[in-house]
């Protein structure tokens, strides 16, 4: 096993075990508390370009399976373990280390992960740079000059449009705008008895407005929402149904008047707790988020539906009178709890075209 | 919603004595759930028959009445006391059946007390197993084919539709008591007889076997908003077959992907919902490894020992937020205590590795059956945190304490293959071991997997513990591999034992090269918040984040797993300790690693360092901590163990010196120190062989004890009064040695007595006396015993006193001491002294109000007990007599015989408390589970010497309507005194008179010579399984029948608070 440096931005360095022997990644590094669901983490577009630090410290003990994945390869920059707690047999091909080792994907273990999720949490979600090989100054000299791509939406999104159908009874046909969706998200809609047809981050408001659909989902996706064109989107709202998840809503949320801003470490893991506001109800969400909608700067027409019973962030949204619903959270878990799938299986059964004229 | 304003006193019953299946959880759960009533200003009124608990001290509770848990004593006390509401769900089994009872009587309403949290009917649904299986069925939750049975043959003919092997469980019972696997049908008879005798509402269920499956535990809590949250999952490395509380369990589970473990969880919640819970539950799955189908195995809607666990495993505390629920609040109302910024609706995510182990009464029962099934056995558990399976594995094995320390047990490296094979599959609490011998013998991961349906990943691990055991066997010790192996859980003493290195280079490797643990705190959030409640563990990383005061501070050992002869009552001691040390203006430390206790709460002491208490783990926290001192004289033997190594660490230990620990534990020189101070004491020769057994024979005369120092047959100790006797015991019953030799005393039958004494350099003070009820010979954690005495002469007391004195100004104890005698016609004999908190110092504390422990704290801070104001020498009796009565879990462990001697066998103890002797005594025997029989059968059989005595215990018997049974030829002896006997010397006679309900109870003295083929102990072994009384000591049943008398005479009996007795 390789040795590699993992350099963060305040200018602390863990020395560690790699998994390839030659390797420099650099990308943001956060936390996700989640005890389970390390292949789904893995390939959730939502971290591209993160270096993702699992805070269990016991990773891969359950292998790899075809069903777990959120999209067709690893999205992550890097992974960061304590332990690789596979069951170390060669011939196990479904192992984390091989398919790591496919995705050519850098996993550095034997990391004080608590330490470094405590760094995180005082200092912030930063930057941070991994390498098999000396650090020196010029991996200091790439991390300061490194910034987050303004254009992570477009790397993850796909780029023809594709169809899903449901194989149940249909009962909506959905457009989906893809900023880096999660399979999950695809699969909770057909199951629901939606056909659904997923776009490209960047296509026409007219293309979708032209089109039968009932209404419209916002995906998940990476990145500051403030980095993604969303004119499409304000053409869209009010005309059709739309719902938002995670960097979904933030786009909408902004494309609404409405203000967001960068939460200091985000929001990962299983374990969110979150108040619907109408009924007092309390749901523990699944999250990955490192922005957020910023609740001074709501405008009037938007309502509060669900707040974040840590630290009162915005956890949904709605406009009646743009017949928009959103949420912060990931109701399509993958991974995490079932607790809100209702959210959008509800969402599907009563949305279609005739709401806005009505 | 805010609480209930409407509820201002609440009434919280306990579970009773400690038996297997109901330990230490519930003082746990239960003193967090009157703590948090208090918070919420209501007056709680507590009702248990367990002294050893901390819920009944007066400043847990406002009211305490240490009282008989059944039906009329609660009606009683709810009469009398008017409270607005009642908890059943905090107090076990135990305290359910009982509210259950009430409301089923109509008592509640009649009084109008509301029932808080989790309804009536809530609990039925879970635990009628018809009316759960409707409702699973109604929410689509699968589960296993059952159905219930009130005979045999219904049974059998739904097993035979279903398939062998069927699980029987009884109804309405706890830990499975009663119940098993069967795999045919003589099995299937057998375990419907046992489950239908020991369900209450003579129910058993029947139902498909899902040994082989992984069991899966989820606790999860609601509250009346519907708000239901997962507090924890937990996964048993023993699959489905094992009792859970026998299980070996790591939370959170291990081997199970998101959509397994979201599934799980998604149905947990269904299910409390469905069942309207208000507060912890605890639903157990069977989960198909193949195909990952599951089913619900089971559903306990009331706080458990798995929440226990939970609790402590991922620093939730369950019961009191359930307590809190139950007044109306709702989970995001409620704080996370630990975090003190986040609140109680949220699910802890872990950032390390929680093992349990089960700690087993067989180094007591080595003759009992061992083998582990549905039903459980353990009397305690042990729990380590680390941040790899390995490492918290190990250290749960080192915290077990046993004979050899972790993983490591010598027993088996010379065992046949095929004796590994078979013992594989059927798991006794030895098995882990046996894996692990399996890898030292090359077995592959897959072969042990097939035979045991452990998951594999799990036997990956153990296989990576012998990797390293073996690298140590054969490399040289680099640093690398030391700090592996020291990060892997593996102790010096076996790193030094593996790789021929002294202790001492591997100490100064240690030294050099840094490698020590540090220690990590447990936050409920992964490092996500900032935690605000010290709670440790140790672990090789890299930051240490403990936080060091420069306070005074002082550490408290603990006293782990709780096992017969080391109880709940030292976890009392502890956490008075703790509380002592406080008020002292000092740090309060405590190490423990028992996650059922009070004194593993986050909130009792100062810092709490989750450890074994074995000398390597506490001498990592003395490196750090370097405290000004460190007690260890409450925390049992386990504490007192620790004594001779901790010397080197120069740590100043308060109270009593080494040394004198010592000299008393040493048999020699304390026999010496006895003699040097005059004082007289059964004289004792010890021997290795039998010509010098029949010289002390001579030397002492009959009759004499036997006590070898190493059991085989489980016939431990013994009284012979003949050499014949001496000479058969010896060969038959010993294995002798010069390593293990027999201890030959004197035997004196005579009464006995203890004292609790607490001591500074010039004083003593006793707070009273106990004396036994039984004649010496039973183990005193066995016998009956009162307080204050009842039959002591003032010149017996005098001289025990002055002994006392002279005892503990020759030892200078400081602090507290325990002294056992015997007195035979004003004669006062020394048997034993413990220099160190015993099992009656909760009792003598709470019926005397002097707080033992305290006292004993503030005399290690230097304060006089002169200053102290409680009085010195022996205090004069209170107006209150205390019974203490012992309470047995044979029903747990099948062919252990009953017999009881000078070995202790009992698991829990209960207390009756009046202003009068026979009224206290009843209440004690009430509690124990005795019944008061109009009439019946009673089955007696004794030996020569006691022939005589129970001549009036049969006249007595006979004088109260039962009729009298024998089957030995001695029966000719009393019917030659023209008293009535029957004859029945059919054993299956008398076991289906038992059945039938005819023989009341079986009063057996052994023969001293018995064989184990003889009626007498065929008999004992079986009757452990039969809810009737079976007496081995005339004195015991003679005070059964004072009890008996009484409340023929006169059956009236009150029930008040401890205070109001004493008053």
């Amino acid at each position: 096993m390789s040795k590699a440096g993992i350099l963060l931005e305040n200018g602390e360095i863990f020395f560690a075990n790699s998994n390839l022997s030659s390797s420099t990644v650099i990308g943001e590094i956060v936390f996700n508390t989640s005890m389970t669901g390390y292949q789904e983490i893995l390939t959730d577009s939502s971290y591209a370009s993160q270096i993702v630090v699992m805070t269990y410290p016991l990773i891969g003990n359950y292998g790899i399976s075809d069903n777990f994945s959120e999209s067709n390869k690893i999205q992550v920059s890097a992974l960061i373990i304590k332990e690789n707690s596979e069951i170390n047999n060669e011939n196990n091909a479904d192992s984390l280390s091989n398919y790591l080792a496919k995705n050519s994907t850098l996993c550095i273990s034997g990391v004080d992960t608590r330490k470094l999720t405590k760094i995180i949490r005082y200092n912030g979600s930063q930057n941070c740079l991994i390498t098999t090989e000396k650090i020196s100054k010029k991996h200091k000299k790439m991390l300061a000059e490194y910034s987050f791509p303004k254009d992570i939406v477009k790397k993850v999104s796909c780029t023809t449009v594709q169809k899903y159908k449901t194989e149940n009874t249909k009962i909506a046909n959905f457009a989906l705008i893809d900023y880096g969706v999660k399979n999950s998200i695809i699969e909770i809609l057909c199951q629901a008895g939606a056909d659904v047809t997923v776009f490209p981050y960047n296509t026409n408001s007219e293309e979708i407005l032209n089109k039968n659909f009932d209404a419209v989902m916002l995906s998940n996706g990476p990145g500051n929402p403030k980095d993604v064109d969303n004119s499409n989107i304000k053409n869209i709202l009010g005309k059709i149904p739309v719902f938002g998840i995670c960097l979904g809503m933030q786009i909408a949320a902004l494309a609404m008047g409405a203000d967001t801003y960068k939460l200091k470490f985000g929001h990962r893991g299983a374990n969110h707790p979150v108040i619907n506001t109408e009924n007092e109800k309390v749901m523990i969400t699944s999250q990955n988020h490192g922005f957020a909608v910023c609740s001074e700067s709501l405008p009037s027409d938007i309502t509060l539906t669900y707040k974040n019973i840590n630290d009162d962030t915005i956890e949904g949204i709605n406009n009646k009178t743009l017949h928009f619903e959103g949420v912060q959270f990931h109701p399509e878990a993958g991974p995490g709890t079932n607790d809100t799938k209702y959210i959008i299986k509800n969402w599907v059964k009563s949305v279609n075209r005739d709401m806005v004229n009505a | 919603m805010p609480k209930d304003n409407s509820i201002k006193k609440v009434i919280v019953i306990g579970s009773g004595p400690i038996i297997i299946g109901q330990a230490a959880e519930f003082d746990y759960a239960g003193t967090q759930a009157c703590k948090a009533l208090r918070e919420e200003n209501v007056q709680v009124v507590l009702l248990n028959s367990n002294p050893a608990t901390i819920m009944t001290d007066d400043d847990i509770a406002d009211k305490v009445y240490i009282q008989p848990l059944n039906i009329n004593v609660l009606e009683y006390i709810i009469r009398r006391e008017n409270p607005d509401g009642i908890i059943a769900s905090i107090g076990g089994q135990t305290a359910l059946n009982l509210v259950s009872e009430a409301f089923e009587k109509g008592i509640l309403e009649k009084y109008n007390v509301k029932i808080l949290g989790t309804s009536i009917n809530a609990i039925q649904q879970a635990e009628n197993r018809e009316y759960f299986k409707k409702l699973m069925l109604e929410i689509d939750e699968p589960i296993v084919e059952s159905n219930t049975f009130n005979d045999i043959k219904n049974a059998l003919i739904f097993a035979k539709k279903i398939g062998f092997p069927v699980v029987i469980r009884p109804a309405y019972t706890l830990a499975g008591t009663g119940g098993g696997i069967a795999y045919n049908e003589q099995e299937l008879n057998d375990l419907v007889y046992q489950g239908l005798n020991a369900s209450p509402i003579n129910q058993i269920i029947t139902e498909k076997s899902v040994a082989g499956w992984k069991e899966i535990e989820y606790e999860v809590i609601r509250d009346g908003n519907d708000t239901a949250i997962a507090i924890c999952n937990m996964e048993n490395i023993d699959p489905c077959g094992i009792h859970t509380g026998d299980s070996i369990v790591v939370a959170p589970s291990q081997t199970l992907s998101d959509k397994e473990y979201q599934k799980l969880r998604t149905a947990s919640l269904k299910i409390i919902r469905a069942l309207k819970i208000e507060g912890g539950c605890n639903v157990q799955f069977a989960l198909n490894p193949d195909n990952g189908d599951y089913v619900v195995i089971e559903v306990n809607p009331r706080v458990s020992r798995s929440s226990a666990l939970a609790s402590k495993a991922a620093g939730y505390p369950i019961a009191k937020v359930t307590a809190k629920i139950a007044l109306g609040l709702q989970l995001h109302e409620i704080k996370n205590y630990i975090t003190g910024k986040t609140k109680a609706s949220f699910e802890p995510a872990l950032d390390y590795v929680v093992v349990k182990i089960p700690k087993w009464p067989f180094d007591k029962f080595g003759y009992a059956n061992r083998k582990l099934g549905t039903q459980m056995k353990s009397t305690g558990e042990v729990m380590a945190i680390d941040r790899s399976f390995e490492s918290a594995f190990m250290k749960a094995l080192v915290g077990l304490e046993e004979s050899y320390t972790g993983f490591f047990n010598k027993k088996f490296d010379s065992i046949p293959v095929e004796e590994i094979e078979n013992r594989l599959f059927n798991a006794d609490d030895e098995r882990i071991y046996i894996i692990f011998e399996a890898f030292r013998r090359k077995f592959s991961v897959d072969k042990i997997y097939k035979i045991t349906k452990i998951s594999k990943w799990f036997l990956h691990k153990f296989q990576n513990i012998i990797k390293l055991e073996e690298k140590l066997k054969k490399e040289k010790l680099s640093v690398k591999i030391l700090k592996q192996a020291e990060s892997m859980g593996f102790t010096d003493d076996k790193i030094s034992e593996l790789t021929g290195l002294d202790k001492k280079d591997v100490d100064i490797l240690r030294k050099t090269h840094n490698i020590y643990p540090i220690h990590k705190f447990v936050d409920t959030c992964a490092g996500e918040f900032e935690a605000e409640t010290p709670y440790y563990y140790s672990t090789y990383e890299d930051e240490d984040e403990n936080i060091i005061s420069d306070k005074k501070k002082v550490i408290v050992i603990g006293s782990g797993p709780i096992r017969i002869g080391q109880g709940i009552e030292f976890d009392y001691c502890s956490v008075h300790a703790i509380k002592a040390i406080k008020e002292n203006y000092c740090q309060a430390i405590i190490i423990n690693n028992n996650p059922e206790t009070v004194s593993t709460d986050f909130d009792i002491a100062d810092k709490l360092y989750f450890e074994p208490l074995f000398i390597e783990d506490v001498n990592n926290v003395i490196r750090q901590e370097k405290p000004d001192g460190i007690i260890l004289q409450f925390g049992g033997q386990t504490a007192l163990n620790l004594a001779p190594k901790l010397l080197k660490n120069d740590v100043k230990i308060l109270g009593t010196t080494i040394n004198s620990i010592n000299i008393a534990e040493d048999r020699d020189k304390f026999k010496n120190l006895i003699k040097n101070l005059g004082i007289k004491q059964p004289e004792s020769i010890a021997v290795t062989n039998i010509e010098e057994a029949l010289d002390a024979g001579k030397k002492l005369g009959f009759p004499l004890l036997l006590r070898p120092s190493y059991v085989t047959g489980g016939r431990a100790m013994k009284i012979v009064s003949n050499d014949t006797e001496l000479v058969e015991y010896m060969k038959e019953a010993v294995q002798i040695s010069p390593e293990y030799p027999v201890a030959i005393d004197k035997y004196i039958e005579g009464k006995e007595f203890e004292i609790d004494m607490v001591c500074d350099k010039s004083d003593i003070l006793i707070p009273g006396i106990i004396e036994h009820i039984e004649r010496s010979g039973i183990h005193s954690g066995d016998s009956f015993c009162v307080y204050p005495h009842q039959t002591l002469s003032d010149k017996v007391v005098q001289k025990a006193v002055e002994y006392a004195q002279k005892i503990a100004k020759t030892l200078e104890i400081i602090g507290l001491i325990n002294i056992q005698f015997i007195t035979n016609s004003d004669d006062v004999y020394v048997i034993e002294v413990n220099p160190r908190a015993s099992r009656t110092v909760p009792i003598i504390s709470k019926v005397t109000k002097i707080p033992l422990v305290e006292i004993a704290v503030n005399v290690m801070f230097d304060k006089t007990l002169k200053s102290q104001g409680y009085g010195i020498g022996l205090l004069p009796k209170t107006n209150l007599v205390a019974v203490k009565a012992p309470v047995f879990s044979f029903q747990k462990l099948p062919e252990t015989d009953v017999a009881l001697n000078v070995e202790m066998k009992s698991t829990g103890e209960v207390l009756g408390i009046d202003n009068f002797y026979e009224k206290a005594l009843t209440k004690a025997f009430i509690s124990a589970g005795f019944n008061f029989p109009d009439k019946g059968n009673i089955l007696i059989s004794v030996n020569e010497k006691y022939k005589i005595e129970t001549i009036s215990i049969i006249q007595r018997l006979q004088k109260l309507g039962f009729d009298i049974e024998m089957y030995k030829d001695n029966s000719r002896y009393y019917e030659n005194l023209n008293i009535k006997i029957i004859n029945n010397k059919d054993i299956n006679n008398i076991i289906s008179e038992i059945k039938s309900g005819k023989l009341k109870m079986i009063f057996n003295i052994p023969e001293v010579n018995e064989k184990t083929d003889s009626f007498d102990y065929k008999i004992r072994k079986l009757i452990g399984l039969y809810p009737i009384p079976c007496f081995t000591c005339i004195d015991t049943i003679s005070a059964y029948i004072n009890a008996l008398e009484f409340v023929r005479t006169n059956n009236k009996l009150d029930y008040k608070t401890i205070d109001e007795y004493i008053k």
